[in-house]
């Protein structure tokens, strides 16, 4: 265990947020299905009781009739928003007083550093540049997550869990944003905290070796099948690749329509809105992940492979 | 007139003076007393009068929603709201956090543009400079640097927030969107400031972001279909991106105007539409009553 190279790591003033994402994220997962739980506890208990439903003010928060629904913005808003930016400064002054910015040599085209690593929100990009071409690591799946994530409310068709937390209403739209999020923030700390020289993997702990070299032969899935012809790798590619969405949407598919009601959100939601769906949940949420493993655990470098473009 | 003055000579003036002054201190103890009147009551005052439209006492009900609504700065709120809507566990306050740093990154921003050129020769010195010679320059850059971290931070997490509550779901779905223009804003203004000292860090991180650009499909000399569209590194959408084909001086200044005009303000107006939209769409979404599935209304007809 390499602590001094561990320590070099997290320490570096421009990786503080990522050790912070380590705290903070699953902090506020916490807090927010927390307070699920106790919504949905509740539903269940409006659920079995529709008498106790009508008269509900359906909120776990305290209530009694005749209290206001509403409060004056001044001060009851205000205040919180004035305490806010007041804790916010102070943190901020403490961090800057404690932690200086980095500032490296001045900048040398002809003086590679080794690795040379994005800022760290765009790390992810970075690291799925290991498993994909960068035409589709850094321009097309980028482009893919901001039409997707844009897309999200447009295909969401449960009208349940507007304004309120809840898991079990809500346990597609939530899990596939979780799966998304966790994903993009996994990929991060690998990036930063796992890469070293050569982007190649050290654990964290273990010590950057810059002569390192990797034996590691990288294989085409067309290969693999003993397929040479350039016209039978485009072809074998595509196949290949529409076999993964069709096994994948199928597997989603299932998924999605397990429960009573996400069977009924099934059936509100029109064929497009699903079919988007079920291309962005393929592409992104089962389609990374697999190509990564695909590496991982079979050296596989790419499936599809054409004149113009591999994947 | 004329007479009676002459007759009372030079002792007649001594007496009138001694009288005004008399009238004089007479009426600036009562208008000091006035003053103090208005210094202990600041609202009775023409001048504060002038600003405030409204008197500012805020213990009757009209004049606290006067309050808000009569102020430009608060206006965007409405006078009243859900009463549990101002608990922190419903919104976590990331959104008014993170609006909160882009104004300390905006007020931080202008005072580092005053020791900031963007040009090759002077841009890392004008860091040094600023780190070594200019008073509380270290602190300023780090707060700057740090505030940007920290509002990539809560913007990601306000967005979790608003999928947790649900609260893209009709009627905000255009919000939401506005919301992920306004993350790809922020982003790009994190990016773009990153190269602004000229250092190494940045110069090799604006150099492999920018690389990608150059595997951008159609537009880029690497890309899928870029070089039978005619790409090469001196007219693709990097060469755009960069104002060259390396990360030169040009990269620099279109980075320092992208930093510091352009984002910003479109980030602005964004923001401008993002929260006004908040109001339009019924103010914040919750919290509110939960909702059954035996509730649900039937299929919409298609
Ligand atoms: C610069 C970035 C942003 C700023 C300054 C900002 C600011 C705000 C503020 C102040 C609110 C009021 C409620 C609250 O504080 O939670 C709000 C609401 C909202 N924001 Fe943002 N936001 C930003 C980015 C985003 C992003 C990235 C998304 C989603 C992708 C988003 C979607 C929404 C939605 C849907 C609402 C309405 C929520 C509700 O009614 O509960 N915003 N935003």
């Amino acid at each position: 265990m390499d602590w001094y190279q561990l320590w070099q790591i997290i320490s570096a003033p421009d990786n503080v947020p990522i050790v912070g994402l380590l705290v903070i994220v699953p902090f506020y997962t916490w807090y927010g299905l927390r307070q699920a739980r106790a919504n949905d506890r509740l539903i269940q208990e409006l659920e079995a009781n529709p008498e106790l439903a009508k008269t509900h003010h359906r909120k776990t928060f305290p209530y009694k009739p005749g209290w206001p629904t509403e409060v004056h913005v001044w001060p009851y808003l205000l205040r919180i928003e004035f305490l806010a930016a007041i804790i916010v400064t102070a943190l901020l002054m403490v961090w800057s007083l404690t932690l200086d910015a980095p500032l490296e040599e001045p900048a040398n085209p002809n003086l590679t550093p080794n690795p040379s690593k994005a800022p760290w929100y765009f790390v992810g990009l970075q690291e799925m540049l290991v498993y994909f071409d960068p035409w589709f690591a850094g321009v097309v799946l980028p482009t893919l997550i901001i039409i997707g994530l844009m897309a999200f409310p447009y295909v969401d068709e449960n009208p349940l869990g507007n304004g309120y937390y809840t898991w079990r209403q809500r346990t597609v739209a939530i899990g596939a944003f979780l799966v998304g999020f966790y994903l993009w923030i996994a990929l991060i700390i690998v990036g930063t905290l796992m890469r070293g020289p050569g982007w190649m993997l050290f654990w964290p702990g273990q010590t950057w070796d810059h002569t390192r070299l990797v034996y590691e032969v990288n294989r085409n899935l067309p290969d693999i099948f003993g397929i040479t012809s350039d016209w039978g790798k485009g072809i074998f590619g595509f196949f290949a690749v529409l076999l993964f969405y069709l096994v994948s949407g199928f597997g989603i598919h299932k998924l999605v329509t397990r429960s009573p009601l996400n069977r009924k959100i099934y059936e509100r939601t029109s064929l497009i809105q699903y079919l988007v769906f079920q291309f962005f949940a393929i592409t992104i949420l089962v389609g990374l992940p697999a190509k990564i493993l695909l590496r991982l655990l079979f050296r596989i470098k790419y499936v599809w492979i054409t004149p113009w473009f591999n994947i | 007139m004329e007479r009676e003055r002459g007759n009372r000579g030079g002792v007649g003036v001594l007496e009138r003076v001694r009288e005004e002054t008399q009238q004089l201190r007479v009426r600036l103890r009562e208008e000091l007393e006035e003053l103090k009147q208005d210094l202990r009551e600041p609202q009775r005052t023409q001048l504060w009068k002038s600003i405030f439209r409204v008197p500012h006492e805020r213990t009757t009900p009209r004049n606290r929603a006067i309050a808000v609504l009569a102020n430009v700065f608060l206006h965007l709120h409405p006078a009243r709201i859900n009463r549990d809507a101002v608990r922190y566990s419903y919104t976590w306050g990331m959104g008014g956090i993170s609006f909160y740093l882009f104004i300390v990154l905006t007020f931080t921003g202008v005072l580092l543009m005053f020791y900031y050129h963007p040009t090759k020769v002077q841009a890392f010195r004008d860091i040094l400079y600023l780190e070594h010679d200019v008073p509380f320059g270290r602190l300023l850059r780090n707060m700057h640097r740090w505030a940007a971290h920290l509002m990539v931070i809560t913007v990601w997490l306000h967005m979790f927030r608003v999928v947790l509550t649900g609260s893209y779901k009709r009627p905000r779905e255009f919000n939401w969107c506005v919301g992920v223009i306004l993350l790809v804003l922020t982003l790009l203004l994190s990016f773009t400031g990153y190269l602004l000292p000229d250092d190494q860090l940045g110069f090799w991180a604006v150099t492999v972001g920018t690389n990608m650009a150059r595997a951008t499909p159609l537009i880029g000399h690497e890309g899928p279909f870029g070089p039978q569209l005619g790409m090469t590194p001196y007219n693709d959408v990097r060469f755009a991106l960069l104002g060259g084909s390396i990360v030169d001086s040009n990269a620099l200044l279109r980075a320092y105007i992208w930093h510091c005009i352009a984002l910003p303000l479109l980030a602005a107006i964004f923001m401008g539409v993002h929260f006004w939209r908040v109001r339009k769409d019924g103010g914040i979404s919750g919290p509110a009553p939960v909702m059954l599935e035996s509730e649900m209304r039937p299929v919409r007809k298609v």
